[in-house]
């Protein structure tokens, strides 16, 4: 039953793990903006496909 | 035909002047070369997110030059190593979707950007380019062209790294960690079974559970064992007190539980009680992170001038290098930053903002001008006679009353009942020990401590935090953003308030006007419209606008005499539009005197005039009738009396109309009736009103755009919402209401906790149950409530 020390320091020690990387994550600032993040996101994809339909009709005038 | 509206910044567009432009249809040039940039660039998506999200740009010609200056450029950069430049501009106008992804896409329209950030909640944009290929001039300019013209003031001007303290963050981090490590290892104890293994691993467990504790108890209570030690050093028994004893004894006796293997102690409660109470202390602050409550005039004066050398030549220059003697130009819509005499021949300079005068004065050369006034109109040439630190305005900003932040020891309603709550607390607590000690000594002991622990005001201390944190939701989503929680509980108190009659209870944006005397013909207009066109006083301005549009007619002779009139020939009619003397107007009664006028004569003949009133804003009327059933209403004003007989025709008859104030008297006013017992709620606007707002118990600014600028306040009101202030009132008392109500539920809590208490037998466990429960009752109480009053008195306006 010795390895219930074992267990629970590794349990301790994963909850010391990811309460590091939270005190690293607000460090860094992540938490002072929690909207345009949010509103970022879905955002990539919109640019892509423009480029794309840019780049098809080039090709297509290419042709 | 259904009004249409334009495509890019959806203003409906005026008859006969839309611009059609592949397919689309735009109100204005400057609209359509914002789709023209986007549609170039591939950019049209701007449009998908958001129906009709811009604004049209604005025409800035010369405005940026001051970001050539190596020294100002340098003083705005938030980074510059290299090439490699990052700056932070404030860009008012970030407010949809289409906006967030426009700017973070702007390395296409403007090529040297590397990457560009916004922060929507502060309408912040971060860009990093290379100060090579662009520069920040040109980065200005085009932001400009597409709309989003950024916000530079003095207050750019040092931009020190301000640290953003997220101490609270951390806090409460550490205290969930603490907490939730400590739950899951309490978990077998609480079955209290007896079981061989467990009783084995029993000190291990509590070890654990003991130095899981310490980081919450050293580190994340820390402010209240502060703020309880400052309030006994200052003899006010805050809430904070019961809350820091409470902590202790529960640690201490926890200590003892376990050293003297008596039970498991308290540690699970201990540190669930900490994070809850972080948790309300988080909720309680909401910032409105893109206004600012303490702003000053850096905010709203330039950041450089054009100063004119003694060449001629003209240089920008950061506004705190002008020095007595320098020669200064300001173009229109520029703010005078320094007082000074004005060298050209003639000014109008629009006060509004700073003494309360609704019309531009007019200034002829060789006057003596001020700052903080506009300039309307052509470029004007100014001789500096006080650098900034020494002009009137910011004179006036130092001045101590007017710095003073008014320090009053608010007693908050939950410090109120606590000076009660302790000396009672310490009663019970000291009366259970004392009937205990007569059978035995232990259980006595652990009388004492069980009352101190159980009692410990979490509840209450939540409820305060929570009402507040919600109703200041509530009123930031109605426009009405509160400095903090605190000022709800100000607002229920005031039992006076005071009005700014210039840009408060009248609107900035327009004017009415009103024609006395002889009926003009139609064909006397048009000459009348015609005539005006050609000035640039601003009181023709108002009256151009206003009059019907005409067909275009040449004026042939036109004279404009400063400070008089217009003189003008027109199909051969001798046309006179001027004050009063000029045209030589009949004489008029006193009261009329007073009032804005511009009189009109057309071939000697006296015609009439038009009188120049201000616009208050919709529902003023019904507002202060509400009000003044509950409330002293007092009207302060800057501007002449000449609206008085209108205002009182408008306003209920009680209320007081004081004109003709200065910043300073203004501010003596308030003082004057706190003096005589009264809680007084200023609402102004401008900078003549400052320092009544920081001297009155509750300053309310009101905003046309909240985003600009309004002076130091303790909330601020959309001006759409004006005449909702009645509102926001009643919501104050009622949120004053629900904090009563969950006093008392929380009361009934703490008799049930201490029933176990006094008689010996609180258990662990029953600490664990009644703490989280009564937190959770009164958190979703309070919350509900909230919600409830809000939206039924939204219902009954």
């Amino acid at each position: 039953m010795s390895v219930i020390y074992l267990l629970i320091s590794v349990s301790i020690f994963v909850a010391i793990c990811f309460f590091i990387a939270f005190i690293v994550a607000v460090k860094s600032g992540q938490y002072d903006d929690d909207y345009t993040p949010s509103v970022r996101m879905l955002f990539d994809d919109e640019t892509k496909i423009t480029s794309q339909n840019k780049n098809q009709s080039t090709e297509e005038k290419q042709v | 035909m259904s009004v249409q509206s334009c495509f890019h910044c959806g203003l409906t567009i005026i008859k006969n002047e839309e611009i059609y432009f592949d397919e689309k249809i735009f109100c204005c040039n400057g609209c359509k070369t914002v789709y023209e940039i986007f549609s170039l660039h591939d950019l049209t998506c701007y449009y998908d997110f958001e129906k009709s999200p811009g604004a049209s740009p604005q025409d800035i010609q010369g405005k940026y030059d001051f970001l050539d200056n190596e020294a100002i450029l340098s003083k705005i950069l938030e980074f510059q190593e290299g090439n490699t430049a990052i700056v932070s501009l404030n860009i008012p106008h970030i407010h949809c979707s289409s906006c967030i992804w426009i700017l973070e896409n702007l390395n296409k329209i403007q090529s040297g950007i590397s990457t560009s950030q916004v922060n929507f909640p502060e309408k912040k944009f971060r860009i990093t380019f290379n100060s090579e290929t662009v520069s920040l001039k040109e980065i200005v300019y085009t932001l400009s062209s597409i709309g989003y013209e950024p916000y530079i003031s003095l207050e750019n001007y040092e931009t020190g790294k301000n640290n953003v303290d997220r101490s609270l963050t951390y806090k409460l981090g550490v205290a969930f960690f603490c907490f939730g490590n400590i739950m899951l290892l309490s978990f077998p104890e609480y079955f209290e079974i007896k079981e061989f293994w467990l009783d084995n691993y029993k000190p291990f467990f509590r070890a654990l559970i003991f130095v899981l504790a310490l980081p919450s108890l050293l580190y994340s209570a820390s402010d209240y064992y502060v703020s309880a030690y400052k309030s006994l050093k200052s003899r006010m028994l805050n809430i904070d007190i019961p809350i820091a004893l409470g902590i202790i004894v529960m640690f201490v006796r926890s200590t003892f539980d376990v050293i003297m293997n008596y039970g498991s102690g308290f540690f699970d409660s201990l540190t669930g009680l900490i994070f809850f109470m972080l948790l309300g202390k988080m909720f309680q602050i909401k910032t409105y992170s893109f206004l600012s409550f303490e702003r000053d005039f850096k905010s709203y004066f330039p950041i450089a001038v054009t100063r004119i050398n003694l060449d001629t030549s003209e240089e920008n220059v950061p506004i705190y290098d002008v020095i007595k003697g320098n020669r200064l130009l300001i173009r229109n819509q520029e703010l005078i930053p320094v007082d000074g005499i004005l060298m050209s021949d003639k000014a109008e300079i629009d006060y509004s903002f700073v003494t309360g005068e609704a019309v531009p004065t007019t200034k002829k050369s060789g006057d003596k001008i001020f700052a903080g006034g506009k300039q309307i109109g052509k470029v004007i040439e100014m001789e500096v006679l006080h650098s900034v630190s020494q002009s009137y305005l910011t004179q006036l900003w130092s001045n101590e009353i007017f710095q003073k932040k008014v320090f009053q020891k608010h007693k908050t309603i939950t410090d109120a009942i606590s000076r009660y709550f302790t000396p009672i607390l310490l009663l019970i607590a000291l009366a259970g020990f004392g009937y205990w000690i007569f059978f035995d000594a232990n259980t006595a002991f652990n009388v004492f401590t069980a009352v101190l622990i159980v009692a410990c005001p979490c509840a209450l201390a939540l409820t305060a935090p929570f009402t507040f944190g919600n109703i200041l939701r509530i009123m930031g989503k109605q426009k009405m953003y509160l400095k903090n929680a605190l000022v709800i509980e100000q607002l229920a108190k005031v039992d006076t308030i005071v009005f700014d009659k210039t840009g408060t209870i009248t609107t900035n944006i327009k004017s009415n006007i009103l024609y006395e005397g002889m009926a003009l013909s139609d064909e006397n207009i048009v000459l009348i419209k015609n005539v005006l066109r050609a000035s640039n006083h601003p009181l023709s301005r108002m009256l151009y606008d206003f009059l019907p549009e005409t067909q275009k007619i040449k004026t042939a002779k036109f004279e404009e005499i400063t400070g008089k009139g217009i003189q003008a020939f027109i199909e051969n009619k001798n046309i006179q539009i001027g004050s009063g003397v000029f045209v030589e107007a009949p004489v008029l009664e006193v009261s009329q005197i007073e009032k804005t006028t511009l009189h009109i004569k057309i071939e000697n003949n006296y015609y009439g005039r038009f009188i120049f009133e201000n616009q208050y804003r919709d529902g003023l009327e019904k507002l202060f009738f509400a009000l003044s059933k509950k409330y002293q209403i007092k009207v302060l004003s800057g501007d002449n009396d000449g609206e008085r007989t209108n205002l009182e025709t408008i306003l209920p008859k009680n209320t007081e109309l004081i004109f003709n104030q200065k910043p300073e008297q203004k501010l003596e006013f308030i003082k004057k009736l706190q003096e005589s017992g009264k809680n007084v709620m200023m609402v102004g606007d401008g900078l003549n009103d400052a320092g009544a707002l920081a001297q009155s118990n509750v300053g309310i600014s009101v905003s046309e755009n909240v985003n600009v600028f309004s002076p130091a306040c303790d909330a601020i009101l959309d001006a759409s919402e004006f005449s909702r202030l009645d509102y926001f009132l009643k919501l104050s008392h009622k949120s004053i209401l629900i904090i009563k109500m969950s006093f008392v539920l929380s009361l009934l809590y703490n008799i049930v906790g201490l029933s176990f208490a006094i008689t010996g037998n609180l258990l662990p466990l029953v600490a664990a149950i009644i703490m989280p429960l009564s937190t959770v009752t009164i958190v979703s109480f309070v919350t509900v409530m909230s919600n409830y009053f809000a939206f039924r008195n939204l219902k009954s306006l």
